[in-house]
């Protein structure tokens, strides 16, 4: 026996330390193209932006000092408007999606899940751009609004908070309903059964039951749908016209319009700050400390 | 293995999730009818040369034939250095695991529009002018975690006593390898190509900042074309890339498969 495990063991460390070797291209690559480009945004945000763009190397605070303006806060408040708009959205309606989904026969369940994951493979662009067909001109909702004789605007019809609202909710809403519908998964229904049995209302078996028992998967929806919004940019320039400043159109103007780098290097790492508390902070209030009666600890 | 009986949810939840899909699906039902429309002197006719134009349009071949040619030459990329990361990463020794896990999470957190920005700037600072080639490495980059996950997943089910049989019968660790493991991982490389080619065909954030002048891709050309409105043409060709990614998805055996060892 012994000496059985001692040459497993012998044979495991040399096979071990063969397969070091394929994962060095890749370990190479990440740290030249991710590692080491987060590296130069973090001491490029504390650089001097050059007299017709580019970089000055020459150490300072001001990029962070500029961030505390009052016109990069009502952005920041803006942009947090919207992602957390998006998440709760995202949860009012991923909620019943992934309820339904968990609770269908196996064959519906699987094409019902295709459905969601459908928007989130293909194109962003062609969904932005086919929400702009549907509103714009020719588009049946402009048609549907002259021929009951309501006024619009065609203009404002086709850019505007609303339709930012839906591209965001729709290209997120897989993000939502995955994490719930993994965590109905491992549900116990007969939760569900017992509480039936006493006489629970829907409302009372949604939110007394389900979602305290599924509270980690929330956490985890709101999470992955929060933190891409707040960085979020295409959607908003292409839906809402661009009318209200996010950090997103911000931090690209930086780059592209006014070659700030500097500056927007500083945006890019407060944006990055941002959506490490962010994370916390849904976990902090969505899963809490406390466990619930029986609850294993995790 | 039966499951136990699950509850029907009140029926005000699946009027939810009609109208989800409702949602989800309307404007692309609208756009696809509209790239049959034609409108001839206030009248509508269906027709079907709007998607002949597209093919006709010469800027927009050369767009997806560039489109085609970066997907194709990163997720090559992305598979051939996932697979050998993914090995690492299962069966490398520890610290070093630890390190390249870190490095591969974190390329997936990093919010993309900063990491568009973050290679921007690298490319200057190492004086690398934006092309295709630029664009080339930033999709290997944000493909390459999804290749991890993907063939590291399937690697995880690999029953470890196969290569323990292996080397009972005087297999060497190259042989394990290649007679074995990258036999039985085939179909996860299958499917982490595809789903990097899917990834690379559909990328606009990435490529819009990486891209040098003069080498659009399509989705930088649909970027460009919203901006100007809306035509039939361009519905065409939305419609075309739309049923595309739909099929290899459809032809995609793993893709559910892939959602559920994403999430533990």
């Amino acid at each position: 026996m012994s000496s059985d495990d001692k040459r497993d063991k012998r044979g495991l460390k040399i096979f071990k330390n063969r397969l070091n070797w394929p994962g060095v291209p890749a370990f190479t690559w990440f740290f030249i193209f991710v590692f080491l480009p987060t590296l130069i945004v973090l001491v490029l945000s504390f650089m001097k932006r050059g007299t017709y763009g580019g970089i000055e190397w020459q150490g300072q605070w001001e990029n962070y000092g500029r961030l505390w303006d009052t016109t990069y806060f009502k952005i920041f408040w803006e942009s947090l408007k919207l992602a957390s708009s998006t998440a709760t959205l995202c949860f009012l309606l991923g909620f019943p999606v992934a309820w339904a989904i968990a609770t269908v026969g196996q064959r519906w369940r699987n094409i019902l899940l295709l459905m969601i994951a459908i928007p989130f493979l293909t194109n962003l662009m062609i969904r932005v751009y086919a929400i702009k067909v549907l509103m714009g001109q020719d588009g049946p909702i402009q048609w549907l609004l002259a021929s009951l004789g309501i006024p619009f605007d065609p203009f404002q019809l086709s850019q505007n908070k609303a339709l930012v609202i839906y591209g965001m909710t729709t290209t997120y809403l897989p993000f939502m309903v995955f994490p719930l519908y993994s965590a109905l998964e491992k549900f116990d229904f007969g939760l569900v059964e017992a509480a039936q049995d006493l006489r629970a209302s829907s409302w009372t078996i949604a939110t007394k039951i389900i979602l305290p028992n599924i509270r980690q998967g929330v956490a985890n929806g709101l999470i992955l749908v929060f933190v891409p919004c707040m960085g979020e940019f295409v959607i908003p320039d292409l839906l809402g016209g661009a009318k209200v400043m996010l950090l997103g159109n911000v931090l690209t103007e930086q780059f592209l319009k006014f070659r700030h780098w500097p500056f927007g290097a500083a945006i890019s790492c407060f944006l990055i700050m941002c959506l490490l508390f962010f994370p916390w902070l849904i976990n902090r209030l969505v899963v809490g400390n406390k466990k619930l009666y029986g609850e294993k600890s995790p | 293995m039966s499951e136990r009986f699950r509850p029907k949810p009140p029926r005000l939840v699946f009027v939810v999730l009609a109208s989800v899909l409702f949602l989800l699906y309307l404007p692309i039902m609208v756009m696809m009818v509209n790239s049959f429309l034609d409108k001839v002197g206030g009248q509508y006719a269906w027709t079907l040369h709007w998607y002949g134009d597209v093919f006709g349009d010469s800027g927009l071949v050369v767009a997806l034939e560039r489109s085609v040619m970066v997907a194709l030459t990163s997720s090559a990329g992305s598979v051939l250095l996932g697979t050998g990361a993914a090995l690492s990463l299962a069966r490398g020794d520890s610290r070093y695991r630890k390190m390249l896990e870190q490095l591969s999470l974190t390329s997936l957190i990093i919010p993309e529009l900063v990491f568009a920005l973050a290679l921007l700037l690298w490319f200057f600072v190492i004086n690398l002018s934006l092309s295709l080639f630029t664009v080339i490495i930033a999709h290997i980059t944000f493909c390459l975690s999804f290749s991890i996950l993907t063939i590291g997943g399937r690697l995880d089910t690999l029953d470890r006593s196969l290569d323990d049989g292996a080397r009972d019968l005087g297999a060497s660790d190259w042989q394990i390898l290649t007679k074995i493991t990258i036999p039985l991982l085939a179909p996860a490389i299958l499917s982490s190509f595809v789903l990097s080619f899917l990834l690379s065909f559909d990328d606009f954030l990435i490529t819009f900042f990486t891209n040098g002048p003069g080498s659009d891709t399509l989705p930088i050309k649909l970027y460009g074309s919203i901006k100007t409105g809306v035509t039939p043409k361009i519905s065409a060709l939305s419609s075309m890339m739309f049923l595309f990614s739909v099929l290899v998805i459809f032809g995609m055996k793993d893709v559910s498969g892939f959602f559920k060892s994403e999430k533990k």
